[in-house]
């Protein structure tokens, strides 16, 4: 909301800086977001008076004034405008002067004849015929001798001769305080937080001619959606623009002047906060405006030239033919004001705020009125505003009013009072104030008490219990004179063993080389295409984003793997040499019918290439990062199927029967989609599963004190024998003695037969409470060798 | 023999002094003093000396093998410390050469202001929850006192799933949540992703983080917010920080507050940062309305609270002078080193 500084003293008499007005303003809840005067981009441009032209000595279209800027001396300046004559008041840029968007004048030769500065156009001023009707668009701007602008001697800055050195204030108005999207509700404000009297003038209309009802008649049919309906009727109406001063304060509010009757709705608007609308009286059909829902299908024009189509929860105002306005958020296209309008109607009416909502949300047609209307408005401020209208026409001299207002109100809001409790208020605020100090504040905002309640104004709708009486008396204290308190009564927080978990877990894999990313949660579909997501995966049902910013974020993942493997991509675009990731994400897993939340699991993928980065190092990091976690029975289970994972680099990994996650080199065909070269080693860990295989707190175990005997053996195997197959038989052949199972060379090639390879193993045998015999030890081994040879793996020979 | 074990000794001392390693030291003593050795080959003679002779031959035999073996001991010695400082010398490098460095990777710029915020707050007594971030619209509106089609929804752009569900747009939902399940007193913060439909720009990104706050309890006053959340301040940037706190509007809090810091970078004197403000903001905060306790069967008259949320994003771009949002969601590498 814009508001002009000088308009809200007529409602306050307040005297500071702008800065302290903002800061003060702010503090006690008006939010200022900036102000700025339209003087602060002009600098030393003047009035100046024609005293001569004459032509250029060199050219056709040029002509040099003797301009009478205030000063002793006149100054020259050559100007190409032909509108001039001697006499006119022009604004004169001088040498050195400023002008709206940072254009800088300074003295220079016009084919060869000096000019001292510049005479301007309403453009080069930053204005528009709008701001001034009487002036002309192309040439340079003459001020009117009968307008305040013309009535200022030479030398005046333009800025104050033209009006525009008042602030223009700009607030942050929230949606709980409509009555602030005033002039006048926050010169309220203004008036409280300055400790001045709020000075509110009753719109005086003097008597008319006839009777407004042998006009008007208003029907509301649905009264829930129109709570009030009030029209007035102006006779031989004289359309022309509005005056200087109007023009200035609707400009200053960001509003277009359009000529004295629109601008006289548009200017009781900004003063009350309430819409208003002008009808021409020849489209209001038999004088009888109906309010009504619109009937499905049923079309109206909008003032924008628009052809909208209507249904039936909508409410539009309409005359016996049809509707002429959609019900407080536009007007048809034959309700504006025309230069043949004779006769208008005024419309200050209330409508339901949701049902506006609704209407200008599905018409596409958010309005300024619209705007208003659905923060809910005061049906009782409704007769004012059509009074301060007539009141202005009369004094624009924009017409004949005739007497009377129709007033069709189907529900007032009644008196609402809120009992003022000072001890519910302390107790909120941790203030010790009582009653009488509680209702100094609330006074001067328009409330009144009676005994010991308070009765709140109609403007002041979102006032209902202690808690809102408490908001007033806290910033008019000032919320920075209260007291700051630390919250009493111990409290013991500790995070919780999955939080602490999922530190640790995240804080090992970066021991391991690798950087955590943060990408975002919804991606396209075509991500499942491009990581080769099986077409009868049920990862491919996503939740999906009704009204997405497009196609590329349209669903919520299912699985993180696109989305670590954008950021390889990303990566090793930017030329990375190696690039190690993970990420702990969440995916959206769909469950159950549209409505039921999806089930959020925690995901970690990692994904990594570069030199280092090959499968087993992964395989390394995983088992590593496992045995943090105190997983027992980690298993690595072939898995030749794996969509986004070469078939031969690829395993399930579990913890006991249940899958943790799977691990693998990315398929070259998905590393193509993604653009990059290079191998990508990736894995994908259920966090949930992994948690619950955590291990628990270690038990000691004492130090040996036998003695181990250690023995090698050198094994030949078929190629597709899983070296994991044949440690499970070594383990399961030396039974508890085995103290540790170490592979430390896998060879194959001309020494060994084609088609198998040969394994070397360290075994550590040792027992806890007895130093093991030789003879033990070769019996362990012998049945090794038994259990190998059921898969046909013998020593090397 | 005396002469015999005067030799010995004579030639020992000579053949000691003049070795060279220790190899060749242990070959002397071999040699002289060995089962086999020169002195024993002569005490081996002592049978044919009379007895009169014999024990003065024999002190003076011992006399030599102690001489020998002293000697032995004091070469071994210093040739040992030779054969060290022989080593260390040779072994001496370029101290100066690159290190070889382990792998070492970060944690996410977020995560580790997140951390500091967690810890903060752990330590005032808060317990860390989270909750779903595709939410029902129930909780992440209408239980927050926003019925549907208040103008107070515009504010935040939803995208919707259903009618019914949504992505969450903050993190209130969880104040909900919590005061459903758990009875007063209540500490919690909830830090997570939201979501608003803005287009990616330097300042704006549809997913972003919140860290939620909740604390209900008898006699909970807006003095006690203050005091709690200046604390928090004051911890994160340090003890010099002054707060502010202005009125504002929130649909589920009353009286509702934006809190702003004086600015680290300029101390409140103005600066590019703090738009020459002085102060940043911070964070919203209130009251807890008590429409929204009534909502989670908790009667206002015996209890009431305060809820704050604080934007993640922009502490850690503070913390780190970061300019530019979309850098925190693309992860370059070269951006993620340096944190």
């Amino acid at each position: 909301m814009k508001m002009p500084l000088g308009w809200a003293k007529e409602f306050a008499k307040i005297d500071c800086t702008p800065h302290e007005y903002a800061e003060r303003m702010t503090m006690s809840g008006s939010k200022v977001e900036t102000y700025e005067s339209e003087a602060d981009s002009i600098e030393n441009v003047v009035v100046g008076k024609i005293l001569s032209l004459v032509p250029h000595p060199d050219s056709d279209h040029m002509v040099v004034c003797q301009v009478d800027v205030g000063a002793q001396e006149p100054v020259q300046i050559v100007t190409g405008a032909g509108n001039l004559k001697e006499g006119d008041l022009v604004p004169a840029a001088l040498h050195k002067s400023l002008l709206p968007g940072g254009k800088e004048i300074r003295k220079g030769k016009l084919r060869g004849v000096e000019s001292c500065g510049m005479l301007c156009s309403l453009g080069e001023l930053g204005l528009t015929v709008h701001d001034f009707p009487n002036a002309i668009e192309d040439g340079i701007m003459v001020l009117d001798p009968a307008e305040p602008e013309g009535k200022f001697p030479t030398g005046t800055p333009i800025e104050k001769a033209l009006g525009l050195d008042d602030v223009t204030v700009e607030f942050e108005i929230t949606p709980n305080r409509p009555d602030c999207l005033s002039v006048r509700g926050l010169a309220r404000e203004t008036a409280a937080t300055f400790g001045v009297p709020f000075e509110d003038v009753e719109p005086q209309v003097k008597p008319g001619h006839g009777d407004v009802n042998d006009f008007l008649k208003v029907e509301i049919e649905n009264t829930d959606l129109c709570l009030r309906y009030a029209g007035a009727v102006v006779e031989n109406v004289r359309v022309k623009p509005s005056p200087r001063w109007m023009r200035e304060r609707l400009r200053q509010c960001g509003v277009r002047p359009i000529n004295n009757l629109v601008d006289i709705t548009n200017y009781v608007m900004l003063e009350y906060g309430q819409p208003m609308h002008c009808f021409d009286y020849r489209y209001v059909n038999g004088g009888h405006i109906i309010v009504r829902n619109a009937k499905s299908g049923e079309q109206i024009e909008t003032l924008d030239g628009v052809q909208r189509t209507l249904s039936e929860e909508m409410l539009v105002i309409a005359d016996e033919k049809g509707p002429i306005a959609v019900a407080g958020v536009m007007g048809g296209e034959y309700s504006g004001v025309y230069d043949s309008t004779t006769t208008i109607v005024f419309e200050s009416a209330m409508f339901d705020g949701p049902s506006v909502r609704t209407t200008a949300k599905k018409l596409g047609m958010r309005t300024e009125a619209s705007g208003r209307y659905e923060k809910g408005l005061d049906p009782n401020g409704c007769l004012r505003c059509l009074q301060r209208a007539l009141e202005l026409v009369q004094l624009l001299d924009a017409g004949d009013v005739v007497n009377g207002i129709v007033d069709v109100c189907a529900k007032e809001r009644p008196e609402r009072v809120i009992p003022l409790r000072p001890e519910a208020v302390n107790r909120l605020l941790g203030t010790q104030l009582d009653g009488e100090a509680m209702a100094d504040i609330l006074k001067p905002l328009g409330f009144t008490m009676r005994g010991q309640d308070v009765v709140v104004p109609s403007f002041r709708w979102d006032m209902e219990r202690d808690c809102d009486i408490a908001e007033e008396v806290a910033r008019f204290v000032g919320y920075n004179k209260m007291p700051s308190t630390i919250l009493k009564g111990v409290a013991c927080a500790r995070p919780t063993e999955r939080q602490t978990f999922r530190e640790t877990m995240l804080d090992a894999l970066t021991g391991y080389g690798l950087y955590e990313i943060e990408s975002f949660s919804f991606y396209s579909r075509k991500a499942f295409d491009a990581i080769h997501l099986p077409e009868h995966s049920r990862l491919r049902e996503a939740v999906v984003i009704s009204n997405p910013l497009g196609e590329d974020t349209s669903i919520m993942r299912t699985t993180a793997l696109p989305s670590v493997m954008e950021n390889i991509a990303r990566n090793y675009h930017a030329r990375a040499a190696e690039c190690a990731v993970f990420e702990d994400a969440t995916v959206y897993l769909p469950q159950g019918g549209p409505d039921v939340l999806p089930d959020e699991r925690e995901q970690v993928v990692i994904a990594a290439y570069g030199e280092r980065y090959h499968y087993l190092a992964l395989k390394g990091i995983l088992e590593q990062w496992l045995s943090c976690a105190g997983v027992k029975e980690v298993r690595f289970e072939r898995n030749s199927d794996g969509g986004a994972y070469h078939p031969g680099r690829c395993a399930d990994i579990y913890a006991g029967d249940e899958k943790l996650g799977v691990i693998g080199e990315i398929h070259p065909v998905v590393l193509e989609n993604y653009d990059v070269k290079p191998r990508v080693v990736a894995a994908e860990i259920d966090m949930e599963v992994l948690f619950a295989h955590r291990g628990g707190t270690a038990v000691f175990q004492p130090l040996p004190k036998h003695p181990a005997i250690t023995r090698d053996l050198a094994l030949v195997a078929a190629m597709d024998v899983p070296a994991a197959e044949i440690a499970s038989r070594i383990e399961a052949g030396v039974g508890k003695i085995l103290e540790s199972l170490t592979l430390f060379d896998v060879y194959t090639g001309e020494h060994i037969e084609q088609g198998k390879k040969s394994l070397a193993y360290n075994l550590v045998l040792r027992a806890a409470d007895r130093t093991l015999t030789d003879e033990e030890a070769e019996n362990a081994v012998r049945k090794v060798l038994k259990n190998l040879a059921e898969i046909d793996v013998v020593l090397r020979s | 023999m005396k002469q015999a074990l005067e030799q010995i000794q004579k030639s020992a001392d000579e053949l000691i002094a003049a070795a060279q390693s220790v190899a060749q030291v242990e070959e002397l003593r071999v040699r002289f003093l060995g089962k086999k050795g020169e002195l024993t080959a002569i005490l081996k003679q002592m049978g044919k000396l009379s007895p009169e002779e014999r024990p003065v031959v024999g002190a003076l035999a011992n006399e030599v093998r102690e001489a020998i073996t002293q000697d032995i001991t004091a070469r071994t010695k210093e040739l040992q410390e030779a054969q060290l400082q022989q080593r260390l010398l040779e072994e001496t490098m370029d101290v100066t050469l690159p290190g070889e460095r382990p792998v070492q990777g970060k944690r996410h710029p977020f995560e580790k202001v997140l951390r500091e915020l967690k810890e903060i707050f752990l330590g005032m007594g808060f317990d860390v929850v989270s909750g779903p971030e595709v939410e029902l619209d129930h909780y992440n509106f209408e239980m927050l006192n926003m019925p549907k089609s208040h103008p107070a929804r515009d504010t935040q752009d939803t995208f919707y799933i259903t009618e019914n569900v949504l992505l969450r747009t903050q993190t209130s939902p969880m104040q909900i949540r919590t005061m459903e399940k758990t009875k007063p007193p209540i500490r919690i913060i909830c830090p997570g992703r939201v979501y608003r439909s803005d287009a990616v720009d330097a300042t704006h990104s549809p997913i972003f983080h919140q860290i939620e706050g909740l604390v209900v309890d008898e006699n909970v006053t807006f003095s006690d917010l203050k005091g709690t959340l200046e604390m928090f301040i004051k911890k994160l940037y340090g003890e010099g920080t002054r707060v502010r706190f202005r009125p504002h509007h929130f649909p589920y809090t009353e009286p509702s507050a934006e809190m702003d810091m004086s600015c680290f970078k300029c101390g409140g004197k103005g600066c590019s940062l703090c738009k020459g403000e002085g102060w940043i903001e911070i964070l919203g905060c209130g009251m807890v309305h008590p429409k929204v306790l009534e909502n989670c069967g908790i009667d206002p008259e015996k209890y009431s609270g305060f809820a704050f949320g604080v934007g993640l994003e922009r502490i850690v771009m503070m913390r780190y002078g970061i300019d530019d949002m979309r850098l925190l969601y693309e992860n370059d590498l070269r951006f993620l080193k340096q944190f």
